[in-house]
Order: structure tokens, then C-alpha cells, then sequence
């Protein structure tokens, strides 16, 4: 009971997960222009982006947490999730680059909302690097917090501003077909919104076990 | 002791400026890095047989002047020693010391660009044909790239390889300002109509607002450590 009782999320993940594998391929999905079969991708691509942002907000929130209380246990957090937000970016990119090869004909069309997943991934990829330089635990933990909490408010115009701003290849803007609210119709609804769910839930148990090992980590250095 | 904050900056400011006037190779090492990256681009590009697009023009000048604010603003924090940072930080509040850096840098990297300015002119030609609205936005520019490459700037001063690092720091952070600049200075070299660009500039001054906040903000952790 005990087990249930911590874990249910971890069940939930996992059933969602499959729920999202067998019924995103195998539902009945809307016939959209340009789009066709392609949109099943819908479940797996733009989860990556919702799992990614929301593992990105997790990391920029212990980092604050981090500055506000000194504690070594939020700095291992934001390391944690920022490193399983970067995995779901590359593999938002991957996966993305595959569909565009299929509907746009070309792996990479400069499309701004690629350039943008790039840069952001850039971003992240330089948190690393400036982690790495360090020896000192605890600068190492305030410092890559301060920019950290930087680099993602100077990432919020790349994603949330300049795509609104010029004319996107993407489903859903620039008058192509796509996701928007008039046509993700209750076929796509019901995966999607579970999917989104699953996939986050999944990221922060990956993250979890990370963070258990360097909390583990710590405890022994400190004896 | 107690002075306020912008007696602080004013007093830090002036030290800024008798230092880097005592020590002219810091100036004139950017510039001459500035001039002979420009010269560079104007044998590269071949520029007296084909000329140059006013495309490649703009995000050659925007290149340049990227490179040119990164180097020189990569001293900032780096050229005084540690011993001499811990007496600063006895001595005054870290906020006025970030704001003292960002203002001398604006000035700076304001100067620096003028001057890259009108060398490309010379050799390279102008294609802009509303002065107004370019000068606007390098103006607006070199204070996002001066706020956020000082920060930057101060985090690298913290590792042991700091030239690299300033770099592959700051690089993916000004891209959003360096996407923006390009827009506006696109529009006002093709002379577009000023409306056109309002959006753009109320968006870059935004962005600028941010992450100067932002700055303000986290420098005195920075500092701390």
C-alpha cells in the first residue's frame, strides 16, 4: 500500500505512455492538408516542447530557490531538470526535423521556431559548460544559478516573441493547418492532452532518480 | 561612508574612465581590432569587383560589432585584481558597481560603434537610407549588448578559462537582441516607412528593460562569492 501510495505517479506515467504509443497510432486523427498522417507526430514532437518549458520553469525556480536559501539540495534540482529539459529538446529537434523532412522537404528549413529550439538549446549547452568550469561546489552552485535565471529570461522573446513576429512554416500559424484551438478537434484532444501529461510526468522521474543519486552523492562526501 | 547609490556610481564611473585613460591600449586595442576586422571584410569580400548586398552589409556590420563589444567588454571585470575587488567590495554597494560598469560600457561600445559606423561608410558604402531609425537602434543595441555582456562578463571573471567561456556565455544569450537590431536596421536601410518599425523598437527597448532588471537583480549574488 506503501508503494502505491508514492509511486502511483510513476504507474500513471508509465499507463499514459502507452495509452499515448498504442492509441496515437493507431486512433482514427483528422485528414488535414499538407498534414495527413503525419499529425499522429503531434503526440510525440510537441510534448517534447510542453515537457521541455515546463522542466526548464523547474530548473529556473530551484535556481531562484537556490539564491533565496543557500541550500546545496535545490542547486542539484535545477541541474537535474535542466539536463532532462535538454534531452526533450534534442529530441523535440530530432523528432521535428524527421516530420519537416516529410512535409516540408527539407530536415532544416530555417523555419524561426527551429531556429529558436536551437538557440535555446545553445543556452542550456553554455549552463553545462560554465558548470563544468568550476571547482567549488558552492560557487559553482551560485554562480550557473545566476545565469541560469538569466539566460531564461533572455530566452523568452527567442521563444515566445520573434515566432509571433514573422511568418512561421509551422502547423497552426501563417495560415497553414494546424493545432490551433478551431482545429485540434476531440480525436486529437484526447490523446494530446493525456500525452502531454505523460511525457512531462516521465521527464521528472528520470530527473528524480538524478536527483536522488546526487543527493546520495552529497550525503557520502559530507561523512 | 555611507554615500548614496548614485554618488557611488558617479565617483566609480570616474575611475572607470581615469583607468582605461591611463592605460590607452585597452581603447585602442578594440579599435584597432574593430578597423582591421572591417578592412578583413572589405579584401574577403571583394568588395571593389562585386560589392556588397545591403543584407550582407547589415549583418556584417552586426557581426563585427558583436565580436568588437565582446572583447573589449570581457576585461571589464577581469583586468582588476582580486585583491582590489575585495576593497570595492568593503567599500561600496554592488549595485552601483554593475551600473557603473553598464553605463561606461554603453559609452564605450556607443563611441565604438559610431566610429565602426562610418569606416564601414567609407569602405564599404552606406546603404542606409533612414538614419533616424538606424542610429535608434544601434543606440538601443549597444545597451542590451553592454547590460547582458557585463553580466556575462562577470560570471566568466569567476572561472579560470574566462576567454572562452565570455563567449560561448554570451553568444546564444544577445542572439534574441542581435535578431531583433537586425530587423530594425534591415528596415531602415531599405527605407521602409518609420511606422513599420515602431513594434520592433518598443520591443527591443523592452527586452533591454528586462534584462537590465535582471541584471540589477543578480549581480549582488555574483558578487558575493
Amino acid at each position: 500500500m506503501h508503494l502505491l501510495k508514492s509511486h502511483w505517479w510513476k504507474i500513471l506515467a508509465i499507463s499514459i505512455l502507452v495509452y499515448t504509443l498504442v492509441g496515437g497510432l493507431l486512433m482514427d486523427v483528422p485528414r488535414l492538408n499538407i498534414l495527413n498522417e503525419t499529425i499522429r507526430n503531434q503526440y510525440f514532437h510537441v510534448c517534447m516542447w510542453f515537457g521541455m518549458i515546463l522542466l526548464f520553469i523547474g530548473s529556473l525556480v530551484n535556481a531562484i530557490k537556490y539564491l533565496s536559501s543557500n541550500s546545496l539540495k535545490h542547486d542539484i534540482r535545477s541541474e537535474a531538470y535542466a539536463s532532462i529539459g535538454i534531452l526533450f529538446g534534442i529530441l523535440g529537434i530530432v523528432t521535428g526535423m524527421l516530420w519537416a523532412r516529410y512535409t516540408w522537404g527539407d530536415y532544416w528549413s530555417g523555419d524561426p521556431k527551429q531556429n529558436g529550439a536551437a538557440i535555446s538549446i545553445l543556452i542550456y549547452a553554455a549552463y553545462f559548460v560554465l558548470r563544468s568550469s568550476f571547482e567549488d561546489e558552492i560557487q559553482r552552485a551560485r554562480i550557473s544559478s545566476v545565469y541560469n535565471i538569466f539566460a531564461f529570461f533572455a530566452m523568452i522573446p527567442l521563444l515566445f516573441i520573434l515566432p509571433r513576429m514573422t511568418d512561421s512554416l509551422h502547423p497552426g500559424s501563417g495560415g497553414n493547418p494546424g493545432f490551433n484551438f478551431y482545429d485540434l478537434d476531440s480525436k486529437l484532444r484526447m490523446v494530446f492532452y493525456p500525452a502531454v501529461i505523460g511525457w512531462t510526468l516521465y521527464g521528472v522521474w528520470i530527473a528524480s532518480i538524478k536527483i536522488r543519486f546526487e543527493e546520495y552523492k552529497l550525503r557520502k562526501e559530507n561523512k | 561612508m555611507n554615500m548614496s547609490i548614485p554618488k557611488e556610481v558617479k565617483t566609480l564611473l570616474g575611475k572607470e574612465v581615469i583607468l582605461e585613460w591611463r592605460h590607452k591600449y585597452a581603447i585602442n586595442g578594440v579599435l584597432l581590432y574593430t578597423i582591421s576586422t572591417i578592412f578583413i571584410c572589405y579584401l574577403t569580400f571583394n568588395v571593389q569587383r562585386g560589392g556588397l548586398n545591403p543584407f550582407a552589409w547589415n549583418a556584417l556590420f552586426w557581426i563585427i560589432m558583436l565580436f568588437s563589444a565582446v572583447s573589449a567588454i570581457s576585461k571589464s571585470f577581469i583586468q582588476e585584481s582580486s585583491s582590489r575587488q575585495l576593497y570595492y567590495f568593503n567599500l561600496v554597494k554592488p549595485i552601483s558597481i554593475i551600473i557603473s560598469k553598464i553605463i561606461y560600457n554603453t559609452i564605450f561600445l556607443v563611441l565604438l560603434s559610431l566610429i565602426a559606423y562610418s569606416i564601414f561608410s567609407l569602405i564599404l558604402d552606406n546603404p542606409v537610407q533612414d538614419q533616424l531609425i538606424f542610429l535608434t537602434s544601434v543606440l538601443l543595441g549597444t545597451i542590451g549588448f553592454s547590460i547582458s555582456l557585463t553580466l556575462m562578463s562577470g560570471i566568466a571573471s569567476k572561472t579560470q578559462n574566462n576567454g572562452m567561456l565570455m563567449a560561448i556565455l554570451s553568444f546564444p544569450v544577445v542572439i534574441p537582441l542581435v535578431m531583433m537590431i537586425i530587423k530594425i536596421t534591415k528596415n531602415a536601410i531599405d527605407g521602409l516607412d518609420r511606422g513599420e518599425s515602431i513594434d520592433e523598437i518598443l520591443t527591443l527597448f523592452a527586452i533591454d528593460i528586462i534584462i537590465g532588471a535582471l541584471a540589477l537583480m543578480l549581480f549582488p549574488y555574483l558578487w558575493r562569492s
